[in-house]
Parts: C-alpha cells; sequence; structure tokens
C-alpha cells in the first residue's frame, strides 16, 4: 500500500516539529526516514501512524484519506524503540493480542502465532515473558505482533535504536531479508545513515520538520542536494571551499598541474583504509585512501603531497 | 558505633510508640484466657460493630478503586487545564482534620441542607447511616489507590497502551487488558491500604455517624464507647481484634510489594 502524505504541519506549543511535509513512499517498499534527533521524523512517522493529529494536511493511504482515522481504524503495524511489550503477557500472548482483539478462532491464532514466532526465530520462546528476553529478542518479538494482524503498513520507531552496535548489524540485515519474504510496505525512522544506506530502499531526509530530500540510498550519496544531505550521509571534508568526500580526493607524490599541495600532519591506519589529516592553503583536510595507495605513497607527517579530486563533481 | 547509636535509637522510638502500646493492648485482651475475650466480641454489639466496619470498609475499597484508578488514570494520562490544581486536591484528605470532614458532610448532606433535604424525601438517609459513614471513611483514604497507582503509571509509560491501539484495541480493550495488568500490584498495595484505614477510621466516622449503639456504631466507636462505660475488658478485645486486622493488612501489603518492585 502506497502512503502520501500532503503538506502536513504539527506544532507542540511553539515547537514547529513538521513544517510542510509531503511524501511519498511507494507501495511494497522499504523506506527510511534518516534525519537529526529531534528534527521531526519520529513525529512524521507517528503522524502516519495515527497517533499524533497533524494540525493541517491529510495522509492517505493507497489514496484513501486516513487523516481523521483513529490508530485502531488504520491498519498498521507499528514497532516502538523501547519494545513496548505488554509485560504480563508471554511471548505467544503478545504475539496473539492482535488477533485475539479481532477475535480469531483459537486454532488459528496458534496457527498464527506459531507461524510468526518461527518466522522470528523466537520458537522456543513462546512462553517466556519479554522479561526473560534480550533486547534483541524483545524486538523481533514486537515486530512479530506488529505483522500478526497484517497490517497494509509496518512502521518502526528507531527499532534499533536501543540495542548495542552487534546486535543492531545483525538485526538489520534481518529486517531486510525479512521484508524481501513479507514484501509490506514498511517506513523505518532511524538516526543512522549507514543504518538507512544498508536496509533501505528509498531514504527520507527530515531536517527541522522539513524534508530535505528523497530518493534511492544512491541517488542520495552521490547527488545530495544540499550540504546537509551531503554532509549527514557520510563523511565530508572541506577542499578549495568546498564539500567533498575524503575518498574522492586524490593524491600525488608530486604537486604538478591542478594539484594543491598540501602538507601531511598525521596518518592513521583504520584497518582497510587509511586516514591522512593534511593542511593545504592553511585550511585543514583529510582524506581517505586504500591501504595500498598508503604503501605506495609511503607517507610520513611533514610530506608535501598534491591533492586533486576525483569524480563526481562536489557540491558547490 | 554510629550506625549502633542509629540503630538502638530508632529501634527504641519505634519499640515505645508502637510496640509497647499494642503489646499492652494485647497483654490486657488475654489477661485471663481467651473465654473472656470470646465472651465480649460476641456479645451482639460488638458484632454489630464489627460487620458494620467490615460493611463500609469494604465499600470503601470498591469506591476508592474505581475512583483511584480513574484519577490516577486522569493526572498521567491527560492534559487539561485545572490538572495541576486536581492533583493537588488529591492529597487534600490527608491534611484536613477527619472532625472537620464530618461537619462538612453533615454541611452538605444533613436534613437542614437542600441535598440532604432532597434525598430524605426520597428516603436516603446520609448522616447518622451507614451512607455518610462510607463517605466519611472515602474521604479520608481517598489519596491511598490515586497514589500508589498513578507512579507506576507514570513509570510504565503510554507506549504499551499505544502499541495496544496500533493492534486494533479499543480504549476499554486496552484498559482491561493492558493498563489495569501492569498496575494490579500498586492497586492491590492500596486496597490493602484503604482497607486498613477504613477499619481505623474514627474522627470523621464518629461526627457523621450519630453513636447510635446497634446502628451506627463501629468498631472504633464501640472501643470508645466500651472503654468510657468501664468495661475495658471488651474495650481491650475489640481493640486487639482491629489491631490484628491491621497487621494481617500489612503483612498482605508487604507481601505484595516486592512483587511489585521485581517488575
Amino acid at each position: 500500500m502506497s502512503i502520501q502524505v500532503n503538506h502536513v504541519f504539527k506544532r507542540f506549543g511553539d515547537f514547529v516539529a513538521l513544517d510542510d511535509v509531503s511524501l511519498d513512499v511507494p507501495a511494497g517498499g522499504l523506506t527510511a526516514l534518516l534525519g537529526p534527533s529531534g528534527g521531526g521524523k519520529s513525529t512524521l512517522l507517528r503522524v502516519i501512524a495515527g497517533l499524533e493529529q497533524p494540525d493541517s494536511g491529510t495522509v492517505e493511504v493507497e489514496g484513501r484519506d486516513v487523516t481523521g482515522l483513529t490508530p485502531q481504524q488504520r491498519s498498521i503495524g507499528f514497532v516502538f524503540q523501547h519494545y513496548a511489550a505488554f509485560k504480563h503477557m508471554t511471548v505467544a500472548k503478545n504475539v496473539a493480542f492482535g488477533l485475539e482483539i479481532r477475535k480469531h478462532p483459537k486454532a488459528e491464532v496458534r496457527r498464527r502465532v506459531n507461524e510468526l514466532l518461527e518466522l522470528v526465530h523466537l520458537e522456543q520462546f513462546a512462553e517466556r515473558l519479554p522479561a526473560q528476553l534480550s533486547g534483541g529478542q524483545r524486538q523481533r518479538m514486537a515486530l512479530a505482533r506488529a505483522l500478526a494482524v497484517q497490517p497494509e503498513v509496518l512502521l518502526l520507531d528507531e527499532p534499533f535504536g536501543a540495542l548495542d552496535a552487534q546486535v543492531r548489524r545483525e538485526l538489520r540485515t534481518w529486517l531486510r531479508r525479512l521484508h524481501d519474504e513479507v514484501h509490506v510496505t514498511t517506513v523505518f525512522v532511524t538516526h543512522d545513515q549507514e543504518e538507512a544506506l544498508e536496509v533501505a530502499d528509498s531514504i527520507v531526509i527530515v531536517n527541522q520538520g522539513r524534508v530535505e530530500q528523497a530518493g534511492t540510498p544512491r541517488e542520495l550519496y552521490d547527488e545530495p542536494a544540499s550540504e546537509f544531505v551531503m554532509s549527514f550521509l557520510g563523511p565530508v571534508t572541506r577542499f578549495q571551499g568546498q564539500q567533498v568526500r575524503p575518498h574522492d580526493l586524490v593524491l600525488h607524490p608530486e604537486v604538478q598541474g591542478a594539484a594543491v599541495g598540501a602538507v601531511v600532519k598525521r596518518v592513521t591506519r583504520l584497518g582497510f583504509e587509511v586516514r591522512v589529516d593534511m593542511e593545504a592553503e592553511g585550511e585543514p583536510l583529510w582524506v581517505q585512501i586504500t591501504r595500498a595507495a598508503a604503501a605506495e605513497l609511503d607517507l610520513e607527517p611533514g610530506d608535501v603531497v598534491g591533492v586533486t579530486v576525483s569524480t563526481p563533481a562536489p557540491v558547490a | 558505633m554510629a550506625k549502633w547509636v542509629l540503630r538502638v535509637v530508632v529501634l527504641g522510638y519505634l519499640g515505645v510508640l508502637l510496640l509497647l502500646p499494642i503489646g499492652l493492648v494485647l497483654e490486657r485482651t488475654f489477661a485471663h484466657g481467651v473465654g473472656p475475650v470470646w465472651d465480649a466480641l460476641s456479645a451482639p454489639s460488638a458484632v454489630h460493630a464489627l460487620r458494620l466496619t467490615v460493611v463500609i470498609a469494604l465499600a470503601t475499597v470498591v469506591l476508592n478503586t474505581v475512583f483511584g484508578v480513574g484519577a490516577a488514570l486522569l493526572v498521567t494520562r491527560s492534559r487539561f487545564a485545572g490538572r495541576r490544581l486536581f492533583n493537588a486536591l488529591l492529597d487534600l484528605p490527608l491534611a484536613v482534620s477527619p472532625v472537620v470532614v464530618g461537619l462538612a458532610l453533615i454541611l452538605v448532606y444533613g436534613k437542614q441542607s437542600p441535598i440532604g433535604h432532597w434525598l430524605a424525601n426520597r428516603g436516603i438517609d446520609v448522616i447518622f447511616a451507614t451512607p455518610g459513614m462510607v463517605l466519611a471513611t472515602v474521604f479520608v483514604s481517598l489519596p491511598l489507590v490515586v497514589r500508589e497507582v498513578a507512579p507506576v503509571l507514570e513509570e510504565i509509560g503510554v507506549e504499551q497502551e499505544q502499541a495496544a491501539w496500533t493492534l486494533g484495541a479499543t480504549g476499554a480493550q486496552t484498559f482491561w487488558r493492558v493498563t489495569l495488568p501492569a498496575v494490579r500490584w500498586a492497586v492491590a498495595y492500596g486496597v490493602v491500604l484503604t482497607f486498613a484505614r477504613a477499619l481505623g477510621e474514627y474522627g470523621a466516622v464518629a461526627v457523621v455517624s450519630g453513636r447510635i449503639v446497634d446502628h451506627t456504631q463501629t468498631a472504633t466507636l464501640y472501643v470508645e464507647q466500651q472503654f468510657q462505660g468501664f468495661e475495658q475488658a471488651s474495650a481491650y478485645a475489640m481493640s486487639a481484634v482491629l489491631a490484628a486486622l491491621s497487621v494481617i493488612s500489612l503483612l498482605i501489603a508487604n507481601l505484595l510489594r516486592p512483587e511489585d518492585e521485581r517488575r
């Protein structure tokens, strides 16, 4: 089911959370709302869910205006950052909740719960309480609970934000695979650009209550519409007054032709890549190069090298 | 060293203020064995007083639980003008003397007042009758459930409830299946406290009851009347029963407490 958000405004007191936001989420895709904390992305997700009412503007699901509908009427699945597990219910009861509310027959509920627990690899934890699960397991339970009612739209609010780095990485790969299996239109909120780039089919950058840019990960990374988008999506450095990606700069042993001379200040080896901090034309600058390139140049602090920009062109 | 001094002082204080008087009551009660105690408690007036006390306490518990959970939801889950004032008013019964509460109830529900007159014409007696005594007891124990439940509601937050909404649960379904189970231990603790407080209420009830023997005399009023009438044996026996009920209530409350804190 596709989602359209049209000219939504939302303020909390004096704070403008959403400032004329319009958005198109294609059916069946996995879309990330990416931006810094307090930028309005969670509010936008909650407006889509019906957990917040916009001051003005509309939300449509598959062309149907749902702005006035309660969350109960919207056929959405919602996953919270802190799981929102029903603490007094077992894992199986949590997953069964939406089905029991809808008064599905007992046998069908049991079958569906088993199916979902298998999908999220929690079948052996069915009779445990949420408190007996790890954070990652609780979030998978919350996901199964949201999917149980076969929502038209799945919304996830910083779903991996409360988990540690390794579990986060595991779960996002797993979410991607799950989405490829289930195919429900999914929107998730994150402030982690790596997460968005890795998991999403399309990314919407939200900042200060506005949509900065929307597009595929490649479009946003290679053709950022603003300095903000560029700096938010990956590392940047300033070269000749312009923002460039540090891996788009090339170092040469001699200062020749169009190359700009730079003095090496510090060389840091970070596994696969090497970070070279330099100073060019009185400004600090850093470059990301491969181990092989670093070995060939054999850089030492104090060395003078030439710097040029490779494609793509930097943003003005 | 300082730790020991503190312990001795605190325990001594508790001993002199709490244990010694209650211990003496028990000692006096059973000074001549169990027989006289049983006789004193099975006197018709004593039985009536105890039964009335339990009826009032149960009615208070029911009213207070419904109101307490509702008020706790209101204070933690909605934003309305005057919410802070409402919140402050909830503690008023702790600050107002029970005697004042009793007098205020007579002013509102006494036969001289329009409300009391209107009710009396419809055959409903409030003052000098059980309804007034329940009202008085409800008033003095009003904050006990709210103040147990509200902090727990605050702590569990709204996300479980919102999750229930997104799963299709109505407001009522969310309350019965998600909110109430999440605060059940706090409710139970509040109920026990209310019950214990209701058993022991004296001042407000004394004013609104009229102290009519075998009619509006509760256990505490009975103790006082017997004591004044030099019927010390039955006064002590009833005191012992009230003390025992309170201790049992507190034991139950303490059994509920750890359950609450483990969560």
